[in-house]
């Protein structure tokens, strides 16, 4: 093999992934006037950001005027249990309004409020109706409205081409290699920088909402290129996937069902949430039907209901159900927004909702309750960055959106990721165009490293015989589910790290058979060295967390832990290329942050409504 | 377990056949989960594409049984025990390689569309853009297009006069209509409505509204308002003579 004949392509930075994160970021990376590539694994658009549904969290304060940044940073921070990185949460909390406005500028069409301005709505851990949405498919917007602008922007779009792996000239990025998935042809990406937006590794459970394109890519490729992961055993198990049919488990039902006023009932008809408010949250929340009820209809005064807590509460809630034999007839809960609004109301709120019950259940939400469980949606942890330029430790790679650890701690509020990634997309464009502006020489590529990424892809197809790509990812996700799933303690975890060892082996034999055009099953098998790094880093991770926070429950060591809060878990490859897990002190946070964070719901509020008071 | 028959396309552009599986269908399933068991177990490298599995990506359209429809929600329970189900490939577009067909015609399309081009004057003294729900109503069924490119498809201009150097197809004209009817865009977009987008193409038999998986009123809210503002600007005898009398000389 020829390095020579393989296609160069150059660009001053690449973006991989075209999500919300990846798009943002590459419409920023133009804008500073970098030459920009944007390389996705589906066509563009497709990208998982169009699933998202409720909304896009920020303090625009349009519904209720009390709203403000630092009541939006107090609950992400409450939300994430406090392990968020400050800097980030500020960010995201001070930044979102300014990035939702300017998706208007681009052509997004919000619902409206009665006097015309973005409407926002209800979700689980916002104070406030916060969340800026389009019925129930706000992700389509977003990107849709993303893709519409970037493609304006002189961004160069390389659709279905997969990232195989960085290039470095000595510490830094030089690039990557990639594969057309049409052909099976490599190419070469040069580049001063790259920017990982690849989401999250969803893909490595049996019940998910991810998609195909889920397999932590980002996570691996940063791994393999000397990066750091971190909080990567926080792993977000959604309240409400759909769990009937069989066919459809996990797909996801929105959070703004509950947003609209939704119930969960066990089998007994108890609205069961009630028994499991945590002793943080029971001063704003509902401890009565009644109240609850008030709330809904908009009294100001009335504390929310206990649906709308945050997603690992409520996951833990309905697992709590099920264990105790009280779970629906295919062990879930029951969702009822039938008994709540009218079929009008329902149809206009959640029309996706509406549609995709009655075409994949054949069940009329408007008139009976939807059968619900938890289904692993999201990463809080992933690539460790700077909070201010999003860059890793490696100069030159960058990270942004789910792929990125920081904002969302120990779990992630509904909304906020649509806001993470407009966010944190923009500031890696920033961070991306002040590394390359800043006199960055050009980088040699190493012939011996494309070499090498290449070989590995080739073996697959050309071992005579081996394993079966598609029957090892069923097993790695048989053992993600059983092993590292939503309860955790050393014995399961242990049992998954040696389960994910049995796998590594049989991954170094894989065989996909046909040619290298459109070959799913080849692709499959590519994907799966991404997917053990990811799930190896869960399951270590999570072994060495003995406390339970937010989304990461042991029940060999229940509840928080204060000596757990000083630290994050950072995984990396050693020299000797074994994982790396280590615990690593966090910095203090600002006084001013902390200050905000700890105030209570009376004392924000006022302080709040004094400051809007001064400015008038 | 009864096995159940499908043919499913295979090949590429240039050849291919329709070659046949057995398998077994649980309950529930739909036409892509099919797809995918068929995949796993007897033909690794079979290609599809596919990503949300709940109808909100529009990766998965496919002609099943001569119908256009997205196979991830398309239920196996619509057919007949013994009915033998084919899957082939959209028809208006060359096939890269099995079901996946070549759609980047459609992204040419879409950057030929002028962006859009807000009315700084709309914002309030707080710099918000102020639009009323009702205004918006007709462009937001615009925007619910997931581009599954099922219209595309069926479009007879497209599919079978094979005439994309004339006219853009639904997905697009509805694009345009959602930019045109927006409350704060000012582009004039009628000239190229007419001229370079092609709508005098469209002889509204709406086969597209009948295959939007969004349903969308792609023909009577979209395109045919459309044509409207091509008739009013063009071929209305009053506005002709005003324009002819108070041309720029």
């Amino acid at each position: 093999m020829n390095i020579s004949e393989i296609k160069t392509i150059e660009h001053d930075v690449i973006v991989l992934g075209a999500g919300g994160a990846g798009l943002r970021a590459a419409i920023e990376c133009s804008m500073q006037g970098l030459s920009t590539g944007l390389v996705c694994k589906s066509l563009l658009g497709k990208a998982h950001t169009v699933m998202a549904e409720g909304g896009v969290a920020a303090a625009l304060g349009n519904v209720d005027s009390r709203d403000n940044w630092k009541v939006h940073f107090r609950d992400t921070m409450r939300g994430g249990k406090f392990l968020n990185n400050w800097r980030m949460a500020e960010l995201h909390a001070k930044e979102a309004p300014e990035r939702v406005r300017e998706l208007e500028e681009w052509g997004a069409v919000f619902d409206r409020t009665k006097s015309g301005l973005i409407n926002q709505r209800n979700f689980g851990g916002h104070r406030y109706p916060r969340l800026a949405h389009v019925g129930d498919r706000t992700g389509l917007e977003i990107i849709r409205t993303l893709q519409d602008y970037g493609i304006h922007q002189g961004i160069d779009v390389y659709m279905e081409c997969t990232g195989l792996d960085l290039l470095k000239d000595g510490d830094r990025i030089s690039g990557m290699v990639g594969m057309w998935r049409e052909t099976g042809e490599f190419v070469i990406f040069k580049s001063k920088a790259v920017i990982l937006a690849t989401g999250g590794g969803g893909k490595a459970w049996k019940i998910t909402s991810n998609s195909w394109e889920y397999t932590g890519d980002g996570y691996g490729m940063a791994y393999e290129a000397g990066a750091e992961l971190m909080d990567i055993e926080f792993t977000q198990f959604h309240p409400t996937g759909m769990i009937w049919p069989p066919s459809v488990r996990g797909i996801l039902v929105t959070e703004g069902v509950r947003g609209e006023g939704g119930i969960l009932v066990n089998s007994e008809g108890q609205r069961f949430m009630f028994d499991n408010i945590p002793e943080r949250f029971s001063a704003e929340t509902a401890d009565t039907e009644k109240e609850a009820a008030r709330w809904l209809e908009g009294d100001k005064d009335a504390r929310r209901p206990p649906e709308l807590l945050t997603r690992d509460v409520v996951a833990r809630a309905i697992r709590k159900e099920v264990k105790a034999g009280l779970g629906s007839p295919h062990g879930g809960a029951f969702l009822d927004i039938a008994s709540r609004r009218n079929a009008e109301d329902i149809q206009k709120k959640l029309p996706s909702m509406y549609h995709q019950f009655k075409v994949l259940a054949e069940l009329d939400i408007t008139e009976e309750p939807m059968e619900v469980g938890p289904t692993l949606h999201y990463f809080m942890g992933g690539v460790r960055v700077d909070p201010d330029s999003q860059m890793t430790c490696v100069p030159g790679l960058f990270a942004a959106g789910e792929c990125a650890a920081g904002v969302h701690g120990a779990n992630r509020l509904g909304g906020n990721s649509l806001s993470d990634l407009l966010v944190c997309g923009k500031l890696a464009g920033e961070g991306a165009a002040n590394f390359v502006q800043s006199g960055q020489s050009e980088p040699d590529l190493d012939e011996t490293q494309v070499k090498a990424i290449i070989r590995s892809a080739t073996d697959i197809l050309n071992r005579e015989s081996g394993e079966n790509p598609y029957l090892i990812h069923e097993r790695l996700q048989d053992t993600m589910q059983n092993h590292v799933g939503i309860v955790r303690d050393d014995e399961l975890l242990s049992r998954g790290i040696s389960d994910i060892e049995i796998l590594w082996d049989d991954f170094h034999k894989v065989k996909a058979d046909g040619s290298s055009q459109f070959n799913p099953g080849w692709h499959e098998a590519i994907s799966l060295r991404n997917l053990l790094i990811t799930s190896e880093a869960v399951a270590r991770a999570a072994r060495m967390r003995k406390e339970s926070r937010g989304a990461h429950t042991r029940i060999d060591f229940e509840g928080e832990r204060d000596e757990w809060l000083k630290v994050n878990i950072v995984v990396r490859k050693s020299e000797d290329g074994s994982m790396s897990v280590e615990t690593v002190e966090r910095e203090n946070p600002d006084s001013e942050l902390e200050r905000i964070a700890n105030l209570s719901i009376e004392e924000i509020e006022e302080e709040v409504s004094r400051e809007a008071a001064g400015k008038i | 377990m009864r096995l159940r028959n499908f043919q499913i396309y295979r090949g590429d552009n240039n050849e291919g056949t329709m070659e046949q599986y057995k398998t077994e269908v649980d309950q529930g399933m739909v036409v892509l989960d099919v797809i995918h068991r068929i995949q796993a177990e007897q033909a690794g490298d079979l290609a599809v594409r596919w990503n949300c599995k709940a109808g909100k990506c529009g990766s998965c359209s496919v002609e099943i049984n001569g119908k256009p429809k997205l196979a991830c929600m398309t239920r196996m329970n619509e057919y007949g025990a013994d009915e033998t189900i084919s899957i082939r490939p959209l028809k208006a577009f060359p096939i890269m390689k099995d079901l996946v067909p070549e759609v980047s015609w459609n992204y040419e399309q879409n950057k030929r569309i002028a962006p859009f081009k807000p009315d700084p004057h709309k914002r309030n003294e707080n710099g918000d853009y102020v639009m009323m729900q009702e205004d918006i109503d007709r462009v937001q069924e615009f925007r619910k297009c997931i581009e599954c490119y099922l219209c595309q498809n069926v479009c007879h201009v497209l599919r079978d006069h094979n005439r994309k150097d004339a006219f853009v197809g639904p997905r697009f004209m509805i694009r345009l209509a959602s930019l045109e009817m927006h409350p704060i865009d000012t582009e004039d977009r009628i000239p190229d409505i007419k001229d370079s987008y092609g709508s005098g193409m469209c002889n509204i038999t709406r086969c597209c509204t009948d295959v939007c998986p969004e349903h969308i009123q792609i023909t009577d809210n979209g395109i045919i308002p459309l044509k409207e503002r091509v008739v009013d600007r063009y071929y209305d005898p009053v506005v002709k003579l005003f324009r002819w009398l108070f041309r720029k000389k």
